[in-house]
């Protein structure tokens, strides 16, 4: 009897009287914000590759040191050449991606909203989203001159293909009960798709943003390979023709880093757009 | 303000789902309608507010709305009907924003209606930020706000846990013992039911004809002291529905 209470008192310690914590069989399957990991990460690949090359390990046929590469960024940097570059290639994303994705939205909110222009458009855009559109290229010389026109256009259909399909995707999503709510308070048809279905569309269209800015950068190099004097593309083909790696890495950075700050301000984008979800 | 729903059918599809309704929400009066799961409650309610065309009958009005009426028939929604993206004054101002109401008017409606749902401190919080209680109480004042003759209602409640829903009910009935609305109310809780309900029409399963009406004389501000007499109603409503209910229960069984 007093045995038995005093088990009883002393319930809360394991290892007693048979008794154990039950085991923990949560956790896992979450990610923890780890901080800084990225950059040293990225610094300790930067720091091997550099002792590779300075050790011989790594060929500077093959791949030249990162220092090397930084060389010839900072020498483009000097030359005053960087700007000429970076300024070209980024008034063509910049042009193409606008307007691409300006048709886009507004072609895929028509193909959201109409059923004639979904029967007559949705065909079509599955049909033409698949091609590539460098293999259009030689054909938007033709039609746009083998300037600016061509490149832009290049960028212009690739990312208006993808902005259509997220947004009639995202309007389609749209609650049916928002909308039933705006028709039964008398609310204009105008009204409706202005302050329900493009708020409610938004999310899908700015992730269709990241997809599309992703690939008005592909395409910005391949056209600025044919046929630019300036521009990021321009500089690493001739880089590569050259054999002048440093510079092809340095080329190939750039683009990481365009690619990195237009990542980042989409994310801005999203944060101001879509606060009221989280 | 009359809603008269004469001999209304409807169909989806092949199966009928309402056969030869007709019922009138008179001027001040709440009607409930009951009925088993799937038997065209919301599709009923959907045609009175002019949602949906029936295929049979008519939706009908008569007598002129109240001054100053916006949107007569206004729909109070089981899920609410919040868009996420605008704050609680925002939601209010969605309804007025398509009538041409002065700004200042609009803040002065919108303040009006929050305070009297006892939401003022809530004005600037988004949806998410509100529990279910207030996300309804927030489409209560919405549709105050349009100065409704007939609130439609389909399942206002349901969507809360049971002490919320009695707060909310206490809410109902002051609000409707200060401004005596219309209201076509759809439940499947009896107990709401007898508690708001000035008649209840009582629905058989699918299709859905009126089985029964069961009218209640007692004044609502007076509901919640006589509980007794009311438990005798509702079990009452619950003897007509329940060979209906268990048939429902049984047809979609056999249908899954
Ligand atoms: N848009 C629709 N298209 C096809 N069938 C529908 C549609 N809406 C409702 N139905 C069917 O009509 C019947 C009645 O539906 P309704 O939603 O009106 O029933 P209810 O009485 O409100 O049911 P609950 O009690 O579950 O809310 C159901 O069988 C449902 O499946
Ligand atoms: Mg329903």
């Amino acid at each position: 009897m007093s045995h038995e209470a005093a088990a009883r008192d002393t319930a809360n310690t394991p290892d007693d009287a048979g008794q154990r914590p039950v085991p923990f069989r949560g956790g896992g399957f979450v990610h923890r914000p780890l901080g800084p990991v990225a950059p040293v990460v990225f610094l300790a690949i930067l720091a091997l590759w550099e002792l590779g090359s300075r050790s011989g390990f790594i060929s500077p046929i093959a791949l030249p040191a990162p220092s090397a590469a930084f060389a010839a960024l900072a020498d483009l940097f000097k030359t005053g050449m960087l700007w000429k570059h970076l300024g070209a290639s980024l008034y063509r994303l910049a042009l193409g991606w606008t307007l691409g994705s300006l048709l886009g939205i507004a072609v895929g909110l028509a193909v959201g909203l109409f059923s004639l222009a979904r029967a007559g458009l949705l065909p079509l855009v599955s049909a033409l989203f698949p091609v590539p559109k460098i293999a259009l290229l030689p054909l938007f010389i033709i039609w746009f001159g083998i300037g600016e026109g061509s490149k832009v256009a290049t960028i212009l259909f690739g990312t208006f293909f993808p902005t259509v399909i997220a947004t009639y995707a995202g309007v389609d999503n749209v609650d049916r009960g928002l909308i039933r709510m705006g028709q039964s308070f008398g609310l204009g048809w105008l009204s409706i798709v202005r302050k329900i279905i493009v708020p409610g569309a938004m999310p899908a269209i700015l992730s269709g943003f990241r997809i599309s800015a992703s690939i008005a950068i592909v395409l910005l190099v391949a056209a600025e390979m044919i046929g630019a004097e300036f521009g990021i593309g321009a500089y690493i083909l001739m880089a590569g023709a050259l054999f002048a790696l440093d510079q092809l890495i340095a080329g190939v950075a750039l683009l990481s880093v365009l690619g990195l700050v237009i990542a980042w301000l989409i994310g801005k984008l999203e944060k101001r757009l879509l606060s009221w979800r989280m | 303000m009359q809603l008269t729903l004469h001999d209304i059918s409807h169909r989806y599809g092949g199966t009928t789902v309402l056969d030869g309704v007709s019922l009138t929400v008179d001027d001040g009066e709440i009607v409930c309608i009951v009925g088993p799961s799937g038997c065209g409650k919301s599709t009923l309610l959907r045609i009175a507010g002019g949602l949906e065309k029936p295929d049979g009958g008519a939706a009908l009005l008569s007598g002129a709305a109240p001054e100053g009426s916006l949107n007569p028939l206004t729909y109070i929604f089981q899920d609410f009907a919040l868009l996420p993206w605008r704050t609680v004054e925002g939601n209010v101002s969605l309804v007025l924003e398509d009538h041409g109401i002065a700004a200042s008017e609009r803040a002065a409606i919108i303040a009006d209606v929050l305070s009297r749902t006892n939401l003022s401190d809530f004005a600037r919080a988004l949806p998410r930020q509100l529990s279910g209680g207030m996300k309804q109480r927030v489409a209560i004042a919405r549709a105050l706000a349009v100065k409704p003759a007939i609130l439609l209602m389909d399942e206002p409640l349901s969507a809360l846990d049971s002490q919320t829903r009695e707060l909310l009910m206490d809410d109902l009935v002051a609000l409707w013992s200060r401004e005596r609305f219309s209201a076509c109310y759809v439940t499947h809780n009896l107990n709401e039911a007898v508690r708001l309900g000035r008649r209840i029409i009582v629905l058989s399963r699918r299709p859905g004809r009126i089985r029964d009406v069961v009218e209640i004389d007692m004044p609502l501000a007076e509901r919640v002291d006589r509980l007794a007499e009311l438990e005798l109603l509702q079990r009452r409503v619950w003897d007509i529905m329940r060979e209906e209910a268990r048939e429902a229960d049984r047809e979609i069984s056999d249908v899954a």
